[in-house]
């Protein structure tokens, strides 16, 4: 989309929630697409891990052995995309016996009440 | 859809675009290449190969800006920018270079 | 007559974990794998609800499923044996029958 364009567009604060362990099910992935996509329209986005979502950063991810693609390298792509904000919940890190140390790509981490407060803050909220 | 090199068939989908990134060999992005009437230079072949190399670091065919973006940090702004990818892969750098890359379709091309 | 149950449900998001504890009796074996094998992750809320079901029961956890999800073989809780496909045939075939916690 050319700039000519954007300037007349309004942008708009967007959170995508990820609460899914990535392979037992789409949902991971198919996020990560929807913003990899989305990530053209020049918007202000942040990405939320709370849950098992949290598993989706977890580091050293080797699938073939599931036969399935690995796509955990791509969430340190996101930068490039201009996708800088995410955020990941401390209480479902604790949870999970998981450390800022287990994740692939530097996030911010946030307790789930500073999270809420993030959301109030948004526009749209999507959820996978 | 396949492609055909030295009397090996490839299977490519709909667009053109290699089903197996696997299969890839140099061979492949010539005679793609050739079918788009395009000769392919040491230029050409700098953009592709910074394509395998990005792809197998991020597991993802960058989008276009995003291609231009990378370009220019790893090669230079003389590089990283649409008139000069544009020039090398007339087709869009995105699209068709990745083709010959043996990537798939970049996200958030459509 | 021994029974081998599957659980492929991630503890934090279904309750098949519970459910299968439930039904588990002495003797038989629990076998984790896909989103299942987040149940044998150390250091984690689940760990003292699935070291007390070890006292009762055979744990195992499938390795490929581990690797894919990044979880190191030296994370998973003591007393959790680590298979393989071939493994989990062979516990398939050892005991009477599967009862699949899906």
């Amino acid at each position: 989309m050319s700039e000519e364009m954007m300037d007349d567009e309004v942008v708009k604060k967007m959170a995508y929630i990820n609460r899914r362990a990535p392979y037992g099910s789409i949902y991971a992935l198919e996020s990560l697409e929807v913003v990899l996509i989305g990530a053209a329209f020049d918007q202000d986005v942040s990405l939320i891990f709370a849950d098992d979502g949290v598993f989706q950063l977890k580091k050293d991810q080797e699938t073939a052995g599931i036969d399935m693609k690995n796509f955990s390298p791509t969430y340190r792509a996101l930068e490039m995309y201009d996708v800088e904000k995410l955020y990941v919940s401390k209480e479902s890190m604790t949870e999970r016996g998981l450390s800022e140390d287990d994740l692939v790509v530097d996030v911010e981490i946030k307790t789930d009440a500073e999270l809420a407060d993030l959301l109030d803050d948004q526009d749209v909220i999507f959820s996978f | 859809m396949a492609i055909e090199v030295n009397g090996k068939s490839f299977e490519t989908d709909e667009e053109g675009y290699l089903v197996n990134l696997a299969d890839w060999e140099a061979g492949i992005a010539e005679a793609m290449a050739k079918e788009d009437d395009l000769e392919l230079t040491d230029e050409h072949w700098e953009i592709i190969n910074f394509l395998r190399e990005y792809y197998e670091e991020y597991q993802i065919a960058p989008a276009v800006r995003v291609l231009t973006k990378a370009v220019g940090k790893k090669l230079g702004a003389e590089k990283g920018n649409s008139k000069y990818l544009y020039a090398l892969f007339p087709y869009g750098p995105g699209k068709q270079a990745c083709r010959f890359a043996g990537l798939p379709k970049p996200t958030g091309c459509i | 007559m021994s029974i081998l149950h599957t659980v492929n449900k991630s503890p934090y998001e279904k309750s098949s974990l519970d459910s299968c504890l439930r039904y588990a009796k002495g003797g038989s074996a629990i076998l984790f794998y896909e989103d299942g094998i987040y149940a044998a992750l150390q250091g984690a809320s689940m760990e003292e609800k699935v070291k007390g079901a070890a006292q009762n029961v055979k744990l195992y956890v499938l390795g490929p499923d581990l690797k894919a999800r990044g979880i190191a073989e030296d994370r998973v809780i003591d007393g959790i044996a680590v298979v393989d496909y071939a493994g989990f045939v062979d516990l398939s075939v050892e005991h009477d029958k599967v009862s699949a916690w899906v």
